[in-house]
């Protein structure tokens, strides 16, 4: 009833390309956009900005990385947490290097450390496709992540192996470190989250998506009408890469706050990432949101939302639950609706335009 | 709508000479030598397995021919890749419909005008200014198109949904978007029917005469392929056997032995 585009006639091509040309659809954005500014770091509690909305912008913005490659591109890639990685350790690097430097400069600046390094493992997508790709990039996690233990000039020598975040001042507000609040850092997180996503949204809706998707449905078509392939790939790999990289950056200097980060960084992580890829919808933006929260929002809510509302269940047993709840969730949407979450989301829409008539 | 170019029509715009491909141990195409005149639409016909398709994929460079040489536009060439192929002008359609499935019809169309857009990749992040300028500019060729092959209202629908006259309606429309001079059709009409068949020959024709596009087509249905085609070159077993008009090539006697067969 509210959601009709009757009466919003496009007379520009302008208006008919833009990524969000329904009216209602662009005030909801402003709505989301406006809660997630304004109201979440006053209402919610600091258990809830760091172990819920940190880790869901954090995975978010992994899987639109792994959704640039993999849904966008065609390219299956188990390497994700190893890109991540890189970030996370390149970060490390960089502001021992140049202390004085805004710690978000570097977050970004890792990120193309990170692009550099997928770019190299994304090399042989040329030649092979498919399983045999992803071994491929199974390669580079086993091997990035034998780096992290490995070779201590990446974790400055220190005894531990572990990454230890120092304070970082930005504007004097200190960003990273112990002293900086769940407030703080989810700022930062949402502000990256948001300007890259926009930048992701770009993307693909121009030029280079258009070569990205038609390299992913018929590779062959596209390379007589010109795409060269290995750039495209390459391209793919490396922003990709980019995104993982800040995302793993983000995920140590800004949620995790330090610690053993090579365990963090292992395949686990990249299974994760592609589950949240597939059940939010491959090729979909909005998909990697929904599977971010879907995965890893809600085991948290779950475990404490449960005892929370009157269930009576102990620590171990919550958690328990919460494993078969998610499973059984993930199955019974993949039955629904093999396409995803976005997918769900779309057919929702179209029916809310012509409610209450069925078309 | 294409730029001005250096062949005049009825010269020769590309020219096959002597060219042979071998997999392995099979020879696909031997000895072949013809050329395609500037403004005509030739056919390519012969039997199945006669090296018709391999002769495209030679021309358009995905292929590369063991020994001979093809020349377009006055430049000769033993090995290329596609990518030079297609800057140079020339298009392709697909014997089985090779669209991008999950995309929009416009989406693939608009694909098809991807080496004439040159924005870099940091205007592409911000989608404003020259890079919207320059999707807004290219759109409008496409809508042309659009127009022209009258598709108007499957513009916004993933291909994978379209039935498959309009699919391959739509592959001719992403060819047509690379602006080419020279427009390889292979099997357009395959699996149509008589309707579609006289829909894609009207639209076929209409390219060739009103953008002068020059078509080279490889087709089954001997009806379409003696209306529509200025000359035709028959292959068999990767061998040419006759080349000339359709009357000639209809006439000649080892066409009608091995490919059109005797009336009784």
């Amino acid at each position: 009833m509210f959601y009709r585009e009757t009466g919003q006639f496009k007379t520009t091509y302008q208006a008919d390309m833009a990524v969000f040309p329904i009216r209602q659809d662009r005030i909801g954005l402003a709505f989301i956009l406006l809660v997630a500014f304004a109201v979440i770091p006053f209402v919610g509690s600091d258990f809830f900005i760091s172990s819920v909305m940190i880790p869901f912008l954090v995975f978010s913005l992994a899987a639109i990385g792994l959704n640039i490659l993999t849904g966008y591109t065609g390219l299956i890639s188990l390497g994700t947490a190893a890109f991540m990685g890189v970030g996370a350790y390149s970060c490390y690097k960089l502001t021992t290097f140049f202390p004085g430097i805004n710690i978000i400069v570097l977050i970004l600046a890792s990120g193309l450390v990170s692009a550099a390094i997928g770019v190299l493992f994304g090399l042989p997508s040329l030649r092979i496709k498919g399983f045999y790709l992803a071994v491929a990039t199974l390669a580079a996690q086993f091997f990035l992540q034998w780096c992290f233990v490995r070779v201590p000039w990446l974790f400055n020598y220190n005894a531990s192996g572990a990454i230890e975040v120092p304070q970082r001042l930005v504007f004097g507000v200190p960003v990273t470190g112990a002293l900086a609040t769940p407030e703080t850092r989810y700022f930062v997180c949402l502000a990256l989250v948001v300007v890259l996503t926009w930048f992701a949204s770009n993307l693909v809706h121009g030029r280079i998506g258009r070569s990205w998707m038609a390299v992913r449905d018929m590779d062959i078509a596209a390379e007589l009408m010109g795409i060269r392939l290995l750039n495209t790939k390459l391209l793919a790999f490396a922003v990709s890469s980019f995104y993982c990289g800040v995302a793993g950056a983000m995920m140590i200097f800004l949620w995790y706050g330090g610690g053993e980060a090579a365990d963090v960084f292992s395949i686990r992580l990249s299974f994760n990432i592609l589950f949240m890829v597939i059940i939010g919808g491959l090729g979909s933006l909005l998909g990697s949101f929904f599977g971010a929260a879907f995965l890893a929002s809600l085991p948290t809510i779950m475990k404490f939302g449960l005892p929370a509302i009157g269930v009576p269940l102990s620590g171990a047993t919550a958690e328990h639950v919460t494993f078969m709840l998610v499973g059984a969730l993930i199955i019974l949407f993949l039955i629904v609706e093999p396409h995803g979450l976005a997918r769900l989301w779309q057919i929702g829409k179209q029916k809310l335009r012509t409610w209450p008539f069925p078309y | 709508m294409r730029a001005p170019d250096a062949v005049a029509a009825g010269d020769t715009l590309l020219a096959v000479d002597n060219v042979s491909l071998r997999f392995g141990g099979v020879k696909a195409i031997s000895d072949v030598s013809f050329d395609i005149r500037k403004g005509e639409i030739r056919a390519i016909i012969g039997p199945n397995g006669a090296g018709k398709t391999s002769m495209l994929n030679c021309i358009n460079g995905f292929y590369h021919p063991q020994e001979g040489r093809i020349t377009f536009k006055g430049e000769t060439r033993r090995r290329m890749r596609p990518y030079v192929a297609a800057s140079q002008g020339i298009a392709r359609t697909f014997q089985n419909v090779a669209l991008f499935k999950g995309m929009s019809t416009l989406d693939n169309i608009m694909a098809g005008r991807t080496l004439k857009m040159n924005r870099g990749f940091f205007w592409q992040l911000l989608r404003y200014g020259p890079a919207m300028a320059e999707e807004i500019a290219h759109r409008k060729v496409v809508e042309e198109i659009i127009d022209f092959l009258q598709i108007e209202h499957i513009r916004k629908v993933p291909v994978g949904k379209l039935p498959y006259g309009l699919q391959k309606r739509v592959e001719l429309a992403r060819a047509l978007a690379m602006e080419p001079e020279l427009l390889l059709l292979d099997e357009p009409m395959a699996g149509m029917n008589l309707e579609e068949k006289e829909d894609m020959c009207r639209f076929i024709l209409d390219v060739n005469q009103q953008y002068g596009t020059t078509i080279a087509l490889i087709e089954h249905d001997m009806g379409v392929v003696m209306d529509l085609s200025d000359r035709v070159v028959v292959l068999e077993y990767g061998r040419k056997i006759a080349d000339g008009t359709p009357d000639e090539v209809k006439r000649d006697p080892r066409v009608i032995d091995a490919y059109l067969g005797v009336a009784h």
